[in-house]
This record gives C-alpha cells, structure tokens and sequence, in this order.
C-alpha cells in the first residue's frame, strides 16, 4: 500500500512510518523538520505542508493512504504559526486528498479536545462536545482541525476519513506533553488535587494507527490503550518526586525553580480528568494494546 | 512497582494528611471484599482507590457507629449484586442522610457494597475534599457517570430531590419536595431496579432555621445553613433508615413527564411509607423516653 504520513520526523511520525515500512508498505513523508535516520525506503519531502512542493508529492506519489500528523500539539508553543499549520495544513491536506484520489484518511487528534473541567465525565464518548475551551484558549485550533476533518466525512464521502483522538503517549521517545511534563526531578501537581490521566505507550500507538488503515474505518474514534492512573501515581512510578502547589501559586511557579513550562489554562488538567471511552474503536479495529500502563512508564524512564 | 508502596503513590490527594495512622484495619478488610474491578494499582476503572476508600470509611465510622446512630431495616431489599438505584429523601441538613446510607451500606451489608452518589459540582472544585470523594467513588452528578456506573452494574444513591432537598428546614424535614424525573428515566432505559428508603432524623440533628443564599455563594457553595444555635454543627443523633422492596418500572426511558408521573408517585408514596414508619418508631422512642 502506498501510505503518505505529513509530520513524519516527529517521534510518533517516525514510529508510524517505520512500523508500515517494517510490514513492506511503501511511505513517503512530508516535514518541514528533516530525518536523518529514515530507515531505507522511507523518503523525507522536507516542505511546508501548504507549500506547492507538498501538493507535488501527492501529484507524484499518488498514495492511497494518507496519515495526517503535522499538527503542532505542544500546549507551550503558541504563536501565529501554529494555528496556520493546525488549520490551514489540515484543509490543504483534505483538498490534496480529494484533488488526487487518496481513497483513506486518518486525521491524528489529540484526546485532550474534550477538556477539563469539574463538570466533565470521565470516559468521554465521541459524540460529546469539547468542554474547558473557555479556561485553555490555547487548544482551540486544535480542537478546530479535529472538527475540520471530521467535515471531510460528509464533504469528500468517497474518502473514508477516520479522526483518531488519542490519549497521551509516553516511551522510549520521550517526547510529547505527558513526557515533557514529567521530565525534571520534580513534577508540579496542584494541591489538593489528583486527576485520572490516560496514556499508552508510543508503539501501542503505531500500531493503533495501522489497526485504523487496515480496518479501513470511518468516522470519530477514541484511541487508549491501558487503565487510567491517578497522576500522582504515574509521577512516583516513572521515580519523580510530586511537588504539590496551592492552586493560587500555580501560576507563578510554572516555568521556575526548575518546573515545566505550563500555560495557564493547563491547570484546569491537573485537577480534573480527561478519561475517554475507547470501546467503540477496540470495536471497530480489533486494536489491543501490547504494554500495560508500568511497563509504558519504564520504557520512558528507561530511555533517560 | 518499582520499590514503592502502592498507598504512598495513590494518595497524593492526602498528602497533607497523615492519613495512615487513621485507617482501621478492619474497615480495610472490609475495603478489600468489595465487588469492585480494582486493578494493579488499587484504582477501578472510574479511579476509586483502596487506600482512599480505607481512610474515608474509617472516618466515617467514626460518625456513623459513635457521634451518630443509625437504625436501619429492610437491608434484605439491597440485592448483593448487580445495578440498583437507591431513592430515597432528604431530611435537611446539609447531606449527613447520604453520607449514612453510604455507611450503612459499606458496614451491614454481607458482602459490603459501595453505594455511589452523585455529588454537586462545587463539591469536586475543593481541594482534597473533592479529590478524595471521587477516589471513593463519589463523582459530580452528570447523566454520563450514572447510566455508566449502572450499566457496570453498580449500586447509584440517588436523591431526587438534589438540593432542593438537603435545605430543607426543620420543621418540614419529613415532607417531600419536588422529585425530578431523571432518575425515574434512567431507571427505565438502563432496566435497573429501585430500591427507595426513607430517612429519618436528619433536620434534628442540624436544626436549620434559616439557609443563607447569598452568603454561601461568596463562600462557594450553595448556601449557608443557619441552626438554633447558629452554627452549621450536627447534633449526635439516632437516625431511622428504611428501606423498601424493589420496585421494577418497564418502560423505555422515553416517556413523556405525564406518562413518568404515576410512576414517579409510586416510588415517592414508598418513600412516604418508610419515613412514616420511620417517625412512629422515633417518636416511640422518645415516647419511652420521656417516661423513664
């Protein structure tokens, strides 16, 4: 099959693309970030998913799938840039598809589009609006090209468009929010306060991705993988010390005394749980995950 | 589990709480034959926590077996497993009721059962408080966390008359106010059967004369009572708690208000019957008191 993956050097790029080129499909990605690594056979387009160049590959490569990652999800950047790459790239990359032909899209979200709030259920259904965004402005574009491709379900119905909403990912990477989180010594948690987290290992999510092209599935689904874990629980398990902070300071003491960098609307996601029900895509694909919650959290600290 | 023990890392919510020596033993026994599906790390999938669990009903206990009293009857009428809504009343005062049925459930029923309330959302948003009431199970009343908690085939406490019901005043503790029709649709479209219970007791233990709207609102919550004796401190109090037979309803869960009414009425009237009986076998008792 012919897979074309945009965002692929990023890690979970890197591990989609390396796990259909390990099975002999053949992949082409598009990034503005090159891979020097790129296992043999994997070609890197290093372009701007809007630019001319990548509407050249798809004239080129005519591929049959197509993994949409380039999305900039880092809730510590924000800037102009991010909400054109979030949206503008999401509606090139859905015009590119219809213009040549790609028979399946897989748009990759983030669970975090629900929200945190003290009103929200824990196991979200994909029928539920996204709460919270009032309170963490900053995950506004993303939740828009989450709904944006999901427009493409009933403008391009000859496409068969499947967006993944899928929980935060932890492993040998170390890369992305719950990583980046939990990387000093001492993680801030705020006082008082113990959410519910869910992440799954960052194979467990290659391979949920290909389960996703392989079933040829359409529509929303949540992606998990293990039980949740009490966040307090996952910070002593990967060996860091919790630093619980009154509400009141939290604001403050963000990005000093050697503490991650949050936004101020990332508060809100450590006091309440965004819990998701990924029933409906175990369903649908036949998805199970290979590594349980301890053993995701020791392939992260392991990888220090 | 990498050294450490498991309590130490699930309870960050107490952390300023040197909870441990606090715990009974024996109320952690009774933690650990509760039918709930407790993973590696003594959560459930809804993040109820053995540890949590253990350290609330040992404070509990305390409340419930010496400051207060409950006498309860009909505990025949809780099936041991398997979906149930308990429906009962409020008798004012604040939520002491919901916080004895939870007792009561937790240390009469054989084996134990972990009845699960729907809490009002300013409830979640105070710090450890909230934390550690979703850890033992106690989650904002959404319609989402019921139909789920009931199709896992768990025990719902329900009070139909929210907080309409909690304040209530003294003097009109035993009657029933406005019940609303969501449980009773609920109950309909997850097939699950209605155990009602009465309460009895609650309006004399906090004698509430007045409830101050405003002030509690500055305060953030949703209102202040105002005792005789002016501060919102229960009373010790002997309660009288019963419950009824199940009462099965078919239905769809998409009745129209007129046609869920009658059946709204059956499980109030059952209400009405068990704080009857309730209140003859206090004032009995207060009867022979008086006598002695």
């Amino acid at each position: 099959m012919k897979i074309l993956i945009t965002g692929i050097s990023g890690k979970l790029g890197q591990r989609a693309a390396s796990k259909f080129a390990s099975r002999g499909d053949e992949v082409i990605g598009i990034d503005r970030r090159p891979w020097a690594e790129a296992p043999p056979g994997v070609e890197v387009h290093q372009t701007d998913i809007r630019k001319r160049a990548a509407e050249d590959v798809f004239r080129a490569f005519e591929p049959e799938v197509v993994v949409h990652m380039a999305t900039v999800t880092h809730i510590s950047q924000q800037s102009e840039d991010r909400y054109r790459i979030n949206l503008q790239g999401t509606r090139a990359i859905v015009d590119h598809c219809h213009r040549y032909g790609v028979k399946q899209l897989i748009f990759v979200g983030r669970h975090t589009y629900y929200g945190a709030a003290p009103d929200s259920p824990l196991y979200h259904s994909e029928d539920e609006p996204p709460l919270g965004i009032h309170s963490f402005p900053e995950l506004a574009d993303l939740v828009a090209a989450d709904l944006y491709a999901g427009s493409a379900l009933w403008r391009f119905p000859q496409i068969d468009t499947a967006v993944l909403r899928i929980v935060y990912t932890l492993g040998p990477g170390r890369h992305g929010t719950l990583a980046n989180y939990l990387r000093g010594p001492r993680v801030p948690t705020v006082l008082g306060f113990d959410p519910l987290f869910q992440f799954m290992h960052e194979f467990d999510v290659a391979n949920a991705i290909a389960a996703a092209v392989d079933a040829k599935i359409r529509g929303v689904y949540n992606v998990a993988g293990p039980a949740p874990m009490p966040l307090s629980a996952i910070i002593r398990e990967a060996g860091r010390q919790p630093m619980p902070v009154p509400d009141a300071m939290m604001h403050i003491t963000l990005g000093r005394f050697g503490m991650p960098f949050l936004p101020k609307g990332a508060i809100d996601h450590l006091k309440y749980p965004i819990v998701v029900d990924a029933s409906a895509f175990k369903r649908a694909t036949g998805f199970q995950h290979s590594y349980d919650e301890s053993e995701t959290i020791r392939a992260f600290v392991e990888a220090e | 589990m990498m050294g450490h023990d498991v309590g130490e890392k699930v309870c960050n919510s107490l952390t300023m709480i040197a909870y441990r020596p606090l715990i009974n033993e024996k109320v952690r026994a009774r933690v650990e034959r509760l039918e709930l599906p407790f993973g590696e790390h003594g959560i459930d999938p809804y993040g109820a926590g053995k540890e949590e669990l253990a350290f609330g009903f040992s404070i509990i206990e305390i409340l419930y077996k010496y400051y207060f009293w409950v006498e309860s009857r009909g505990l025949e009428n809780i099936p041991a497993r398997g979906r149930v809504m308990l429906v009962g009343n409020h008798s004012g005062g604040i939520a002491i009721d919901g916080l004895m049925v939870l007792a009561t459930c937790f240390f009469e029923l054989e084996p134990p059962r972990l009845a699960q309330s729907m809490v009002d959302k300013f409830l979640v948003k105070i710090p450890t408080f909230g934390a550690l009431s979703t850890r033992m199970g106690q989650f904002p009343g959404l319609p989402e966390h019921a139909s789920r908690l009931l199709e896992d085939e768990r025990m719902l406490l329900v009070f139909p008359e929210g907080a309409r019901g909690t304040a209530k005043l003294a003097h009109e503790a035993d009657e029933l106010v406005r019940f609303g029709s969501g449980f009773m649709r609920l109950a309909l479209e997850t097939k699950t059967p209605i155990v009602p219970f009465g309460f009895v007791g609650a309006g004399e233990a906090l004698p509430t004369v007045a409830n101050l709207y405003q002030l509690g609102r500055l305060l953030g919550v949703p209102y202040l009572p105002i005792t005789r004796y002016l501060l919102p401190i229960p009373k010790p109090t002997i309660f009288q708690l019963g419950f009824g037979e199940p009462i099965r309803f078919e239905g769809t869960g998409r009745e129209s208000e007129d046609e869920l009414e009658p059946m709204v009425e059956e499980v109030k009237s059952a209400i009405r019957e068990l704080i009857r009986e309730g209140r003859a076998i206090r004032e009995a008792k207060q009867d022979e008191e008086g006598e002695s």
